[in-house]
């Protein structure tokens, strides 16, 4: 039999001590998160109701429900997933299907990157540049929308490019064996194997959309609005703004107020991003090859 | 990518159907190039709305180096962003102290350690953490860790660098995470299993083989994470005080280059000399972040090839 030496021993402590010393690092970052959502969810908890999410503000927005942020934001959402879905499946099948390895791919890797990388806050000021004061927009839905597709577009292109790219090679090559030209290869074989991917990356992509802030408060989202936005060219109200707004600018707001809308924001989020994940692992489980 | 199909067919076989491929590449072909017009017009319009304060009498030291910044004084407005720089620069740091170390801890813990069912738990958590958006941070900065620090510390102001620092590096803490975690994956499995061969610990192999191999792509994550945290806008505006100060300790109000645009856009003028100054900040901005993240697509690219 073999007997544990001391440096066997040795090592085996020093093991389970970073094994333990790495688990806490994992749980610091964690368990204050867990703590704080809790806070969210028990003082936010007794504001919400079906009032809640479906009255307008009332008292100088110290009172009364959240309706007019909820439908705006899910107006901004829609708009700007008509402009970046598109947009961004195109370039993943570009990317993914027609992209020769040379300096003009590269250039656009590294513009997505950069589009993924610049601060909210320049999108909004380009949003205003571009969309509300040249090209005339004014303060709108279309101006907000556009503004949000444009940044949220990486997350689109790299969840679609990634999902087309675990289409196995050998099922282009039988197709195209068969005759077949690259772009009916794409339609018939590949997109239809990488679809559910592609919608796992467009829900991901919901989620980050309702939550940006910064991007839409110049371009398109109003304090408050007496009224409900009647085309993309209205302004809205935006769940996300409404938040800021709630817990920093309007005086007297009773404490709980603020907590409610967050905790709806923050339960939106984590339930389309709860949704993308189950999705993916659920495709994960099903996958033949 | 791959050889096109059709190089021996393409003289006799023009049909319809070719030329339908040929139409969609085009078409796709656009969405990739979007991505360009795309980047180059964030930076061209928000370089022309910021033209006409670099032109008129901008003097770029004085812009950088000093720290008064009162643009919407009437008499003698004062552009100095100094001390905006030092605020971010203060909470970023601050951020790192915190998220670097326990993320790669993380990263190691959930990329090494962790099996089966916990490591995918905790993948999934760490997820669900990165999407928390930053409007609720800055809530939490505002209504949870304020009256916290006032508690603990015994200080007047809870909305200060400390708080900033760490809503900051916890919400960058789950992106660096993932992004370190992909990168210790990306060590093939057989240089585990070579170390191991050896007689090595899971530790020594950790130490000695994973980490020296998946440094270029830890490092990637770090500097993703400082882009991160230095382009964090509605966090800081709300956590950190949002007071122009030249912080001297970690209990000070500070006002960042990103909150400073956030909460002062809406009452300028478009034109205006502040306006202007506001884009500026942009450019400085965009710039700066532009450089972070072709630095960190460097350095990840360099181990790819290696």
């Amino acid at each position: 039999m073999f007997e544990a030496t001391a440096l066997n021993r040795r090592n085996d402590r020093t093991q389970a001590l970073f094994r333990m010393l790495f688990l806490l690092m994992t749980l610091v970052l964690i368990v204050p998160v867990l703590i704080i959502l809790t806070t969210l969810i028990v003082k936010g908890g007794p504001v919400l109701s079906v009032d809640f999410l479906f009255t307008s503000p009332t008292d100088g927005m110290t009172a009364g429900g959240i309706f007019p942020a909820l439908f705006g934001t899910i107006w901004l959402v829609a708009v700007a997933l008509l402009v970046s879905v598109p947009l961004g499946v195109a370039a993943a099948i570009y990317l993914s299907e027609y992209a020769p390895d040379n300096w003009m791919t590269r250039v656009i890797n590294l513009a997505i990157i950069n589009l993924a990388g610049v601060p909210s806050i320049v999108h909004a000021l380009f949003g205003v540049g571009a969309f509300v004061i040249f090209f005339g927009f004014g303060t709108s839905i279309l101006s907000a929308s556009l503004t949000l597709a444009i940044m949220t577009l990486p997350v689109v292109i790299v969840a679609s490019r990634e999902s087309l790219q675990a289409v196995p090679h050998a099922f282009r090559e039988a197709c195209w064996n068969m005759g077949a030209t690259r772009w009916q290869t794409i339609r018939k074989v590949v997109l239809p194997n990488a679809v559910s991917g592609i919608l796992t990356g467009v829900i991901l992509e919901v989620s980050r959309t309702t939550g940006e802030t910064a991007p839409i408060m110049f371009t398109g989202a109003a304090f408050f609005l007496p009224f409900l936005p009647q085309s993309v060219f209205d302004q809205t109200m935006a769940l996300s703004l409404h938040l800021f707004v709630v817990s920093t600018q309007v005086p007297g707001v009773p404490e709980a107020l603020p907590y409610g809308v967050a905790l709806v924001l923050i339960a939106m989020v984590l339930l389309m991003n709860s949704v993308s994940i189950a999705f993916r692992m659920y495709l994960r489980g099903k996958k033949k090859w | 990518m791959a050889e096109n199909p059709h190089s021996l067919d393409d003289f006799d076989r023009r049909t319809p159907d070719w030329y339908v491929d040929r139409l969609m590449q085009s078409l796709v072909f656009i969405g990739g190039f979007s991505a360009i017009v795309f980047i180059l017009g964030i930076f061209l319009f928000v370089a022309k709305e910021g033209l006409g304060f670099v032109t008129t009498d901008f003097d770029p030291v004085e812009f950088f180096t000093t720290e008064y910044w009162a643009p919407s004084d009437e008499d003698a407005p004062e552009f100095g962003i100094l001390a905006l720089i030092a605020g971010t620069a203060a909470v970023t740091g601050l951020a790192m102290l915190v998220a670097i170390p326990f993320a790669l801890g993380a990263a190691i813990y959930i990329g090494e350690f962790a099996t089966g069912k916990t490591r995918e738990f905790l993948k999934v958590l760490v997820e669900l953490l990165a999407a928390i958006p930053s409007v609720v941070w800055g809530f939490i900065g505002l209504s949870i860790m304020n009256p916290l620090i006032i508690a603990v510390f015994d200080v007047p102001v809870g909305l200060n660098v400390l708080n900033a620092g760490i809503i900051l590096g916890l919400m960058a803490a789950p992106i660096m995470t993932s992004i370190a975690e992909d990168a210790l994956k990306a060590v093939p499995d057989r240089y585990r299993e070579a170390a191991e061969a050896m007689g090595a610990t899971r530790w020594q192999v950790i130490v000695k083989v994973v980490l020296p191999a998946a440094k270029n792509g830890l490092l990637g994550a770090v500097l993703l994470g400082v882009g991160r945290g230095f382009g964090e806008t509605m966090a800081v505006l709300m956590a950190t005080g949002h007071s122009v100060n030249l912080p001297t300790s970690v209990f000070d109000s500070v006002r960042a280059l990103t909150a400073t645009i956030a909460a002062e856009l809406g009452e300028t003028a478009v034109g205006s000399e502040h306006y202007g100054a506001l884009f500026t900040i942009g450019i400085f901005l965009f710039l700066i972040t532009f450089v972070i993240n072709m630095t960190a697509d460097l350095i990840v690219r360099g181990v790819r090839k290696g």
